[in-house]
C-alpha cells in the first residue's frame, strides 16, 4: 500500500473541548474519499503542489481556533487603542497577531448595551477562518443559514442566548469580501485583568454573535 | 478582491443614501441573495472595489472592479412577518451594480 | 437560502476527518497558486444537483467542486482523474465505491 502518510495531529491549540469524529458506517472509502486521493496524487505527480505543502496547510488551520480570535477580543478590551484599530481597520490590526486575512477583510463589529450582532453567511459558508480556523457544522447548516437573517432572536434563544427588546440586534449577511468577527461586550467585574484571564472568557459562539462572552 | 482605481467603475453612492435592490433573476454565480432583491436600505460603509464575483466564477478577471457597499437594512421592511422589535436590521454586502438611488 | 422555512439549528459539531482537512488544504493550496479562485468554487457547488445539499456532505461538494474547476480550467482532464481514481480505488479495496458517486 502506498497511501500518502498520514498525519496523526492531536493540536489542542484552542480546542478545550474535541468533539467526537464523524463516525464511519465502516472503513472502505467513499467516491468522494477516493477523488480527493486520487486529486492529490495527481496533482502531486504533475508538480502543482507538493504533499508537504498539503500538511502545512493542514498544520495552518489546525493551529488556528478560538484561541487566536480570544487573543485579539482580549486585546481590544484591555487597549483601547488597539481597539480603535481594529474597529477602524480589522485587517490591518490583526497582523499584530501574525493574521493574513488574505483576499478577504476582516470587518469587526462591536457589541454594545445598543447593539448585538450576528454573523451568517446565507450563501455558503464565509467566516473568518484565518481568526477562527474551521466553522462548526451548525454554522454552515440549512437551519442556521436560512434562519439567522430572518428570525435571528429565536436563533439565539436556541443556543440559550436572549438580547434584551431594547438592544438591536443586527445580523450580518457575509455575501462577499468582508469576514465578520463579533467583539463582545466585555462582561462586568473584569476591570484591571491581564489579556490572559480576559481571554478565557471568549468563547467562539460569542465570536459568531450566538453567544456573550462568559461571565467571571 | 481589491482593485485599483484605474480599472474600478465610479463608486455612485456614499453613508447615508437610499438605495433600492434591484429585481433581476440572471443565471449563474450571484452574489446578491434572492431574499433581498427589491428592498430599499440605506448605505451603511462603501467598501471600495472589488473584482465582480459574477465573472470570477467564470474564470475572467472580474474588472473593471465594482464599488461594494454594507446596506443596512430594516428587518421589518425585509419580512412582512418579522416579530422582533422595529429597531433590527439587517447588514447585507451588494455591489454597485445591484444598487440603484432609492 | 437566507430566510426559507427550517428547523431548529442542531449545535452539531465533528472535529473533521483527515480526508476533510486534505481536501480543505488542498482548496486553499491551489487558491494560493491561482489555480482556482473560490467563486469558481462557489459557482460549481451551486451548480450540483438540487438534492446535493441532502445527500453530500460540506466537504464532498468541495471536493466535487475542486475537481470540476479543475477540469474547467485544463489543469486535469476527465481521463487522467477517472484512470487515477480507480487505480487508487483498486489499491483500496474501494471498487464498488466508484461505481455510483
Amino acid at each position: 500500500m502506498s497511501r500518502d502518510h498520514d498525519h496523526d495531529h492531536a493540536h489542542g491549540h484552542g480546542r478545550p473541548h474535541r468533539h467526537p469524529p464523524r463516525p464511519d458506517s465502516d472503513d472502505r472509502l467513499g467516491y468522494y474519499q477516493v477523488m480527493e486521493i486520487a486529486l492529490r496524487e495527481l496533482l502531486i505527480e504533475k508538480r502543482v503542489f507538493s504533499a508537504v505543502e498539503i500538511n502545512r496547510a493542514i498544520e495552518a488551520m489546525d493551529a488556528r481556533g478560538e484561541a487566536l480570535g480570544a487573543k485579539v477580543v482580549a486585546r481590544a478590551w484591555a487597549d483601547p487603542a488597539f481597539k480603535a484599530r481594529l474597529l477602524a481597520d480589522g485587517t490591518e490590526a490583526v497582523r499584530d497577531f501574525g493574521i493574513d486575512m488574505g483576499t478577504t477583510r476582516l470587518f469587526v463589529v462591536e457589541n454594545t448595551p445598543a447593539v448585538h450582532n450576528l454573523v451568517v453567511c446565507t450563501l455558503c459558508s464565509c467566516y473568518p477562518r484565518m481568526v477562527l480556523g474551521l466553522p462548526p457544522d451548525w454554522y454552515k447548516s440549512r437551519a442556521y443559514r436560512s434562519r439567522a437573517v430572518k428570525e435571528p432572536r429565536a436563533v439565539l434563544r436556541e443556543f440559550g442566548t436572549i438580547v434584551p427588546d431594547d438592544r438591536e440586534v443586527r445580523v450580518h449577511d457575509s455575501t462577499a469580501d468582508m469576514r465578520y468577527l463579533v467583539l463582545p461586550l466585555r462582561p462586568k467585574g473584569t476591570d484591571g485583568w491581564s489579556e490572559e484571564k480576559l481571554a478565557a472568557l471568549v468563547s467562539r459562539d460569542a465570536m459568531i454573535g450566538v453567544a456573550f462572552a462568559r461571565t467571571p | 478582491m481589491s482593485a485599483g482605481a484605474n480599472a474600478a467603475f465610479k463608486a455612485r453612492f456614499k453613508p447615508g443614501d437610499r438605495v433600492r435592490v434591484r429585481k433581476a433573476y440572471p443565471p449563474g454565480h450571484i452574489r446578491t441573495p434572492f431574499y433581498i432583491r427589491g428592498h430599499h436600505g440605506v448605505i451603511a460603509h462603501a467598501l471600495g472595489p472589488f473584482a465582480n464575483p459574477e465573472e470570477l466564477a467564470y474564470a475572467r478577471s472580474g474588472l473593471p472592479a465594482q464599488p461594494l457597499y454594507r446596506v443596512r437594512f430594516e428587518q421589518r421592511e425585509v419580512w412582512p412577518d418579522y416579530r422582533g422589535p422595529a429597531h433590527d436590521t439587517l447588514d447585507v454586502e451588494i455591489f454597485q451594480h445591484w444598487l440603484d438611488p432609492a | 437560502m437566507g430566510g426559507e422555512p427550517a428547523g431548529t439549528v442542531e449545535k452539531t459539531e465533528h472535529d473533521y476527518a483527515l480526508w476533510e482537512k486534505r481536501v480543505d488544504a488542498m482548496n486553499v493550496v491551489l487558491a494560493g497558486k491561482g489555480h482556482l479562485r473560490v467563486d469558481e468554487m462557489r459557482k460549481n457547488i451551486e451548480a450540483l444537483p438540487p438534492d446535493a445539499y441532502d445527500s453530500m456532505t460540506y466537504y464532498e461538494r468541495w471536493c466535487s467542486a475542486i475537481a470540476n474547476t479543475l477540469l474547467q480550467r485544463g489543469l486535469i482532464t476527465a481521463d487522467e482523474l477517472g484512470r487515477k481514481m480507480a487505480e487508487v480505488a483498486k489499491r483500496e479495496g474501494a471498487e464498488a465505491a466508484l461505481e455510483k458517486p
